[in-house]
């Protein structure tokens, strides 16, 4: 392995960042490695921020990705609380926010996203939260107090991994989405009324079709006034309408940035010695070779692994399936591939309320697959239809919807069996 | 000091499979692998705390239902991210029908 006179770079210290990092070493690259994150803390994962952070079941520090003594260990260089400012490409160079620059050998951009914030008026005042960051998360678990009212502004993940949080913890809760089903852009429709069940069973006060004109309050927030002219009033807002990919680097730095920053698949920008991981880049999927961008933790991971092993020279494609999860009461919501490219959707009615739901392309291909669960039920139906997506096989339609058959029995045949 | 427990029965874990098996506060996952041999590990992941019950076991591994984290069931070790801590291992007998696992 060549080992570069200047270090490889990485900006943003995230599950993407940091996953890379961890990798380079893996993969036994033993030059200077910088991995440098804005954020105060220590790298930390965010999914448990609306789940167990808020519900009080995961300390902060439960939830970083490593200890300081593993960077130590493993001979990363970790600049916390810090952040770059520039992309100088002609010396090939970076500014932080200190005033240093710092040279590179290659650089990794995995800045991640940020939230959407909502611009009504009273979007400015206070009880008005968003989740992205622990601190937002602690901000907001010290507001959900028994008793108090809730308004969750968004019925996406996010907005409803905070409504189940919350109505946990004793709050009444009101979500608003504008749209005509919850977590559309991500969900079949029997999945969407699946979680519509579950969050009224439960107490959530749903409200779909509902769009918010303002937010009423002097200085603190006392409700939301909708555009059919209703009010709902409340003590604290969770706005949860989505992020923005942090793309402002690589645009001022004049890389190609649609959507995200594009990638090929090798997960290299226009730039041949930029490269670009997680939710911030673009990347063409493995079964369509359509562009598109993730906001998962998997993808996070896997493309900080996949980007390690790219920037040590191998030219290999990515070529891991989407994956999603999310955790809401004692429910979980697994979704593997690309459901848009179905031609037919097929359903196995699991016992206790489960679901699975299969999606076949024009060839009878499985390219899709979705389940819903209590617990981690449907996790190992889940893991088996990767495969199957995976290896392209087609399947009968009948032993896709009959529960009597074992989906691991459908494995049989396929190489990565 | 060796201290068997009579855990389950050979039937109740097909071939390739996992069950779980929950003994004075303590949890573990019991395996049969595809060449029929038993083997016992913790049954919890040591990333969080999910039964790997739930997960896949495909030739010696099992994989976690939550992150898809691996590990190799006959000797506890971790695969690589997201988990990097190993699972305890037990040994385990079979006597007729039954499997026992040794929980010293
Ligand atoms: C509350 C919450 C719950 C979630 N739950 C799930 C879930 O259940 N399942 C799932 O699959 N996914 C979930 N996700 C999504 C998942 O966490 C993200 O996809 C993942 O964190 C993306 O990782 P990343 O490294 O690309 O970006 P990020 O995690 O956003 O990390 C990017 C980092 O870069 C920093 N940065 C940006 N610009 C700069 C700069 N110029 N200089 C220095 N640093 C910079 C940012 O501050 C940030 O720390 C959840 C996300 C949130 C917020
Ligand atoms: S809980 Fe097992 S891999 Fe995360």
């Amino acid at each position: 392995m060549i080992r570069p006179s200047e270090p490889i770079i990485i900006v943003g210290a995230g599950q993407a960042g940091v996953r890379a990092a961890l990798a380079l070493r893996e993969q036994g690259y033993d030059g200077s490695l910088l991995l440098i994150g804005d954020e105060p803390q220590l790298p930390y994962e965010r999914p448990p921020l609306s789940k167990q952070v808020l519900l009080g079941s995961r300390e902060p520090d439960q939830c970083t990705i490593g200890g300081a003594d593993l960077f130590m260990e493993q001979d990363i260089r970790l600049l916390t609380g810090v952040r770059v400012e520039r992309i100088r490409r002609e010396i090939s160079s970076i500014a932080l926010d200190d005033g240093a620059t710092l040279a590179y050998s290659k650089l990794l951009l995995a800045t991640g996203g940020r939230v959407r914030t909502v611009t009504v008026q009273g979007a400015g005042l206070a009880g008005v939260h968003y989740l992205r960051t622990i601190e937002d998360a602690l901000q907001l678990k010290a507001q959900l107090l028994p008793g108090q009212r809730v308004v969750v502004v968004g019925g996406g993940f996010i907005g409803l991994e905070v409504a189940a949080s919350a109505r946990t913890l004793g709050c009444s809760v009101t979500v608003l989405e504008a749209g005509e089903r919850l977590a559309a852009r991500a969900l079949p429709p029997q999945l969407s009324e699946k979680l519509l069940q579950l969050h009224r069973a439960r107490g959530v006060d749903v409200q779909l079709q509902s769009r918010i004109e303002a937010f009423a309050g002097t200085t603190v927030v006392q409700g939301v006034a909708l555009e059919d002219g209703r009010n709902v009033p409340c003590d604290i807002i969770v706005v949860g309408i989505g992020i923005a990919p942090n793309v402002e680097l690589a645009v001022e730095a004049g890389l190609a940035v649609v959507n995200g920053i594009r990638v090929n698949h090798r997960l290299q920008t226009s730039d041949e010695h930029i490269y670009a991981v997680g939710d911030v880049c673009e990347f063409p999927s493995a079964l369509t070779g359509r562009t598109m961008r993730l906001e998962t933790w998997r993808n996070a991971e896997e493309q900080g692994k996949h980007a390690a092993r790219t920037l040590l020279g191998h030219d290999e494609n990515f070529s891991a399936l989407p994956w999603f999860w999310s955790d809401q009461f004692d429910y979980s919501l697994q979704i593997a591939g690309e459901p848009h490219m179905a031609a037919h959707c097929i359903e196995r009615p699991l016992t206790d309320d489960g679901l699975l739901i299969f999606f076949l392309n024009e060839q009878q291909q499985l390219v899709a697959a979705c389940g819903w669960g209590r617990g981690n039920s449907i996790a190992k139906d889940i893991k088996i239809a990767e495969i199957l997506i995976k290896a392209r096989r087609t399947i009968a339609h009948e032993a896709l919807a009959d529960p009597a058959i074992g989906l691991k029995s459908l494995l049989k045949g396929t190489s990565d069996a | 000091m060796s201290h068997w427990i009579a855990a389950c029965a050979v039937d109740d874990i097909e071939q390739e499979d996992v069950a779980r098996f929950d003994h004075e506060g303590r949890t573990f996952a019991i395996y049969r692998s595809p060449d029929d041999a038993f083997f016992a590990t913790d049954g919890v992941c040591t990333h969080e705390k999910v039964h790997l019950a739930d997960g896949l076991v495909m030739d010696h591994i099992i994989e976690c239902p939550k992150h898809n984290g691996r590990f190799d069931y006959r000797t506890g070790k971790a695969q690589g991210a997201p988990v990097c801590v190993s699972l305890k291992t037990y040994t385990v007998k079979v006597e007729g029908d039954r499997v026992w696992i040794n929980l010293d």
